[in-house]
Order: C-alpha cells, then structure tokens, then sequence
C-alpha cells in the first residue's frame, strides 16, 4: 500500500474529489494546512506598516491505495490540481506498512 | 464653548426644541465612547481586545461621577484668575432645579451639563489607545480620575468657560479641537514617554485583529460626531449648527478621500484602516474649526489634516516612541491643523466675524490667537500628564509585569477573553459549566 499526500491550493479540492471519485477511490483525508514554497507570502499594510505574511493557505489531502494504483493516482492527483501558475503544491507517496478498518479489523488492501 | 445668542432684552424661556436637540445631541455624543472602544479594540491584537475596549468603557463610569459631583462646577464655575471655575450651587448637582436655563440659552443648565459630561468622557478614552496592551487597569482607572481632575475640567473651562484665558483671548474652538483632542494626544504622548513601549515593538508584528471592528468604530464616530459638532452651538436657531453638520460631512469625506489617495501612492493600496483612519482624522480637524469656515473651507481643512495625519502615523517608527494606536498621529496632529487652519479658511460668516488670513482683511490676528491656545494646551497637557504617569509608575506601577504582557493582558487583568478558538476538545467550556464555583477558587490561589 500507498499514501500519496498532496499539499495542494484550496480552490483546487472540488476538482481532486472528482478525479479521485471517477478513479474509484472511496475516502479521502483533508487538512487545513499553511506553508511556503519558492513564491512566499506576500505583503500587507497596515497604516504605513508593511508585514510580510509567509505562509500561505493550503489543504492536505491524504489517499491510501493499493501499490499498482499508486503511479497513475498521483498523475490524477496533478493533473486535478495544477493551474499552472506558482504555488500550485506538491504531490508524493510513500509505502505504508499496515492499515486496519476501525470498524471491523480488516487489514491491508481490505482495509482501503 | 459659542458666544451667547444675544437676541432680544427679554429673559430666555425654555425652547422644547432646543432642548430635545441637546438631549438626541447629548445620546449621540455618547455613543462615541463605545465607537471608539470598537474602533481601537480591532486594532490590536487579539490578546488585548478586551483590555482596549474597557480602557474606553471605563470613563463612562468613572467620568460621569466625577463630574457630576465636581467635574462640572470646575470646567463652568465662575472664573477664577481665568484658570478654573467653581460654583458650590453645582457640586453634585445639589443647587441645580430642573427648569433652571443654562446662561443666556434657552436650553436647561443640566441639559448643557450632560452634553458637556459626554466630551469629558470621551477625552481620556481617547488616550488609551496610545497605551494599548501593557497598563494596569486599576493603574488606568486611577489615571482617568487624576487626569479628568487636574488637566480635563481645568482645561475645558481655559476654552469654553467664560472667564478663562483661551476664551477671553478669542481662540477658537468650536467643539474641542483645543480642549479634547490636542488636549488627549498631547496627555497620550506625555504618558508614553514615561511607560515606554510594547515588549516587541518594531520587533514583533503587531496587525490589527479585526478591520471590521474598526470600520465599525470609525462609522459610530462619524455618526455620534454630528452630535459632538452640531450640537455644540447649544441650539438650532440661526444655522450655526447646521452649518456645522454640514462642514462635519464634509471635511470627514474630503479626509478620508486625502488619506486613502495618499496611501495609494505612497504604499501602493487602498487600505480599509486607512479610510478609517482619514475619516477620524477629517472629524478630529474640522472639530474646532466647523463653526467658522465654509463648506469649501472644510474641504481644504480635511484634505490637509488626512494627508498630514497618514504622514504622522509613521513618525513613531522614526522617533521610536510607541504610540500603539496613533494617537498622537491623529488627534494631536489632527487637532493642531484644524485649530491653526482656523487662523487661514476662516470666512467671517460663521459662528463670529473673525477672519483668518484668506479672508477679510488678510490679517494674522486670529492665526496668533490660534497658535496660543495650542501652544498653551499642549504644552500643559504634556507636562502635567508625564508628571502624574511617572508618579502612577513609580507608586503603584502603571505596567503590567512583562510576562503578563506576552501571555496577553485580558487574562491577567479581566480573567477573560474575547473569543472562543478552542478546537475540538479544547477551551474552558465544561469545566465553567460544571464547577464555576470551584473555578473561581482555584482561580484565586493561582493568582
């Protein structure tokens, strides 16, 4: 098994749901989260006072799949989530050792 | 305070018009003190919210006794050495009947009292924001009742009680230009020099929680400041008043449009603190001068003051003197163009026939007078306000401990705070709502 993450734009979570939906996946994990790339922050000003703000608003979407799926996932994954201008995120996976339902205790690829 | 309205030999009678414009005047005048709460409230940090709005909230109870039982009689009494006033008939209001008429006016004294109250109130809540999170509430308290004592009502009655010297030199000062704003942003920069700053000033940033408190804040100004203005010529009789609702409007727009303009080419936006702030700057500047000037004359009043004020705001950063909330760049800057344009737009056709140097017969006269009671107000609020900081500082500590400032100032001295941001399993909510009782105690052994 695979967990692919993608920290990814927010206005972009609409449009990962659906692609992973056509694909067959069937849950998903979402966070808020904030961060920085090579584009930054930006500036705010408040009377004169200039503020950086660095980090920027972002989700973290979190996928378990199974090994074969995992390549083709993460293309959809990109595919969903890129608007081609900076800041657009980054997407990976990892192998994960175990997953177990809560509600029954399958384990491994039943689990998903 | 306006000449008398000499109309007639005949004695005045109550006016129920009059009367019923002071006493809406009056409410409005009021609704100041919680505007401006708001409107400094969003402008700090969320840690001190709440501190900030009752730095403001405070006057409404501490000023209001005092003048009722001195405040009054000190600010309005019969002159003495054109310095203070005093009338034993108004302590406490206890020689005061109800249908008892305010001087040559045709409205009751203690209609003209509870006006005058609602300025004594707002006066030193506007110093507080130059204080914001770091002084001891009951530091505070103590100041608001020492300051209103020693340099509020002895100050109002230089300008506005018959017999004081501002007055009787002809300074003018529709409805406190002098006497409340360069007055509170003088006492704010007096008191700052002695507390100090902020622990993380000009190091950590310090941006304003909530623009939208703020531009409610500047919106319940604007709208109570008609009364602050208009309702200062004690009367709707000859256009005076209306004259200044008007000039009011007018200023405010032309400040707010001076600010923003000045800001987009400075800083490259449009910011929302900044329309707030040139709003606020355009009232404080055509609060002396309204009376006198046209509606032109208001224009160039507020222009002037909203580019000189969005000037100002940054001078702390260079002086490195920590004005939290601009204070200084705004009331005292403010107030001080207003009362010095006077001596220029005034046209001769408003409350007197003075002139300044763009009418009549292009004299300096009245631009001397002006400089006068500026000079003469600020120098005494200045002084007399470090004297009493640094005695407060040095008795009873007028600061918080440095700990209590960085964990945030609402905790430590109110034991609240001003939102709720617990998350799922977070916050106090259950134990309040099982145990209050064994909260409080435990509370009490913290502390």
């Amino acid at each position: 098994m695979k967990l692919i993450t993608a920290v990814v734009k927010p206005h972009r979570l609409d449009e990962i749901k659906e692609a992973l939906q056509a694909f067959g996946v069937h849950g998903l994990t979402v966070t808020e989260a904030s961060g920085y790339g090579r584009q930054r922050g930006h500036t705010e000003v408040y009377r004169g006072a200039e503020y950086t703000v660095d980090l920027v608003p972002k989700i973290r979407i979190e996928v378990l799949v199974e090994d074969d799926d995992a390549e083709q996932l993460v293309d959809v994954v990109v595919k969903a989530a890129r608007t081609g201008k900076i800041g657009d995120g980054k997407v990976w996976s990892v192998p994960v050792e175990t997953a177990v339902r809560v509600r029954t205790g399958e384990r491994g690829p039943d689990a998903l | 305070m306006a000449p008398a309205i000499t109309l007639a030999a005949e004695a005045p009678k109550l006016s129920a018009a009059n009367t019923g414009f002071m006493l809406i005047c009056s409410a409005l005048v009021m609704l100041m003190t919680p505007g401006l709460a708001f409107f400094y409230g969003g402008m700090v940090r969320v840690k001190s919210t709440l501190n900030m709005l009752m730095m403001s909230f405070i006057s409404l109870g501490i000023v209001t006794i005092l003048w009722v039982l001195y405040g009054f009689s000190m600010a309005f009494g019969t002159d003495s050495g054109s310095l203070i006033g005093w009338n034993s008939d108004w302590v406490g209001l206890t020689g005061v009947d109800k249908g008892e008429l305010w001087g040559t006016y045709n409205i009751p004294l203690l209609a003209f009292m509870v006006f005058q109250l609602m300025f004594a109130i707002i006066t030193p809540a506007l110093i507080s924001g130059a204080l914001a999170d770091r002084v001891k509430f009951s530091a505070w308290a103590l100041f608001i009742a020492l300051w209103a004592t020693i340099v509020y009502f002895p100050v109002a009655h230089w300008v506005w009680g018959e017999g004081g010297w501002a007055f009787d030199m002809g300074v003018i000062d529709f409805a406190g230009g002098t006497a409340v704003h360069i007055n509170a942003g003088a006492a704010a920069l007096g008191v700052i020099l002695v507390i100090g700053k902020r622990v993380g000033f000009k190091r950590d940033p310090m941006r304003p929680h909530s623009l939208p408190l703020v531009m409610l804040g500047a919106g319940l100004l604007w709208f109570g400041w008609f009364g602050f203005n208009a309702g200062s010529w004690l009367g709707n009789d000859d256009g005076v008043g209306t004259l200044m609702f008007v000039n009011t409007q007018v200023a405010t727009a032309a400040a707010m449009l001076a600010w923003l303009a000045y800001e987009k080419i400075r800083h490259g936006a449009f910011t929302t603190l900044g329309a707030a702030s040139g709003a606020v700057a355009g009232l404080v500047a055509i609060t002396p001068a309204g009376g006198s000037v046209t509606p032109m004359g208001a224009i160039a009043v507020g222009a002037i003051a909203g580019v000189l004020c969005a000037m100002a705001v940054g001078l702390k950063y260079k002086f490195g003197y920590d004005d939290s909330l601009d204070v200084v760049g705004v009331h005292l800057v403010g107030g001080i163009a207003g009362s010095i344009l006077i001596g220029f737009f005034a046209s001769g056709k408003g409350q007197s026939d003075a002139t300044g140097v763009f009418y009549g017969d292009h004299t300096f006269d009245q631009l001397w007078k002006q400089l006068a009671g500026v000079g003469g107000v600020l120098a005494y609020s200045l002084i007399v306000s470090a004297i009493l900081a640094f005695v407060l500082h040095k008795t009873i500590g007028m600061r918080v401990s440095e700990d209590e400032e960085v964990a945030g100032i609402d905790q430590a001295e109110h034991a609240e705070t001003a939102y709720d941001f617990s998350g799922a399993g977070g916050g106090a909510a259950k134990t309040a709502v099982t145990a209050p009782v064994a909260a409080a105690a435990s509370k009490k052994v913290d502390a």
